[in-house]
């Protein structure tokens, strides 16, 4: 097996993130998705990582990582910010900044 | 030879792995968009970083396979788990679609991105690998520290500061500022005493030696559930379950199966 198959695991998986992105409405789940995609990308950089035989497509996934880390604490605690004003966590309702 | 043949080949162990846990991975990932319940997704989404942690070990990525154990699983999705318990675990999706036709459409330009990037790996020669025996030579956790504190130290110490950003922001958006001061139970009751409307305590939920579960409205006399009993949250969140017509089924159900088995040992003890 070619690791060029970790590349097609990484697109197909990323592809799936995007397009839950799209299709659902609970903003929890198109986090979820969003999450996906990071990981989906962080293993293309390990993959990338192997290929080239350097460390940086690590170094790099690992900054995606603290990145993805700091994006979902402030992404949830908007989330909750959201829930409280409006009793809904659907991304249609929050349609305006103000109540 | 084998060195050659491991310039474009991998391992066959790894080649079975990567079948078998790929298509769990996958399978994982479409549970995570397609599940109703947030919760389940969640817990999908899980099992695929725990599967992409295997296959960063397996590419030689020793450290951040560990971490994404502990940081994406360990961390991030129990955040993602309390958020849920805390939003509403029932609080399915509404299926109605706002914009019409907008989940083909989405579906419609997945297959398109899918399809590009398939080719785009498709069309980059990318036939043959260096491993990464001599970067990992003196352990992988070295190497990856002799860049960050070296090449990558000015990132390094950004990243420091966008996280205490990150958890500043994330005090801010939650935490509220008591504008008046908490009323005392002194307070409290003389307010209750004062407007009249109920003195004691409100009932509890639950059917007697039937239903004890807190989203279950007390029964009155006459059979009707009293809202008052269950609590404050689940009768905004609409949870309260009904079961009044259920409850007098069963007590229907119950009177005919007590009179059959009084009728039986009353004639038992005819015969006798």
């Amino acid at each position: 097996m070619n690791p060029v198959n970790y590349l097609y695991l990484a697109a197909l998986l990323f592809t799936i993130g995007a397009t839950g992105v799209l299709i659902r409405r609970n903003a929890i789940v198109v986090f979820m998705c969003i999450e996906l995609m990071l990981n989906a990308c962080n293993l293309s950089l390990v993959a990338f990582s192997r290929m080239h035989g350097n460390l940086d497509g690590q170094i790099i996934a690992f900054f995606t990582m603290v990145v993805a880390a700091a994006e979902v604490v402030v992404g949830l605690a908007i989330i909750v910010s959201l829930f409280r004003s409006r009793h809904s966590a659907s991304v249609d309702d929050a349609s305006l900044m103000k109540l | 030879m084998s060195a050659q043949l491991a310039a474009y080949s991998t391992s066959t162990g790894e080649a079975f792995q990567f079948w078998v846990l790929g298509t769990i991975a996958v399978i994982g990932a479409l549970c995570t968009v397609f599940m109703k319940k947030a919760v389940h997704s969640a817990l999908c989404l899980a099992g695929t970083m725990i599967i992409l942690a295997v296959f960063y070990l397996a590419n030689g990525a020793y450290f951040l396979g560990i971490v994404q154990i502990v940081v994406y699983t360990g961390a991030i999705m129990m955040l993602f788990l309390f958020v849920v318990m805390l939003v509403g675990v029932t609080a399915a999706d509404s299926l109605k679609e706002t914009i019409k036709g907008q989940r083909w459409l989405a579906l419609l330009c997945g297959l398109g991105f899918a399809v590009l990037l398939f080719a785009g790996i498709g069309n980059a020669s990318l036939s043959e690998f260096n491993g990464l025996a001599q970067a990992n030579a003196n352990g992988n956790v070295e190497g990856l520290a002799a860049l960050l504190f070296t090449k990558y130290v000015f990132a390094f110490e950004i990243t420091g500061a966008l996280l205490i950003t990150a958890a500043v922001g994330a005090m801010v958006l939650t935490h509220r500022e008591r504008t008046e001061r908490a009323k005392t139970q002194r307070e409290l009751a003389e307010e209750r005493v004062r407007k009249g409307t109920h003195l004691p305590p409100l009932p509890a939920p639950g059917v007697y030696a039937r239903h004890n579960a807190v989203d279950i409205a007390g029964l009155l006399p006459d059979g009707t559930p009293s809202e008052l009993t269950v609590s404050k949250t689940l009768r905004e969140r609409g949870q309260v379950r009904d079961v009044s017509t259920e409850a007098i089924n069963d007590l229907k159900a119950l009177e005919q199966r007590a009179e059959e088995r009084l009728q039986r040992t009353n004639s038992g003890e005819a015969a006798k």
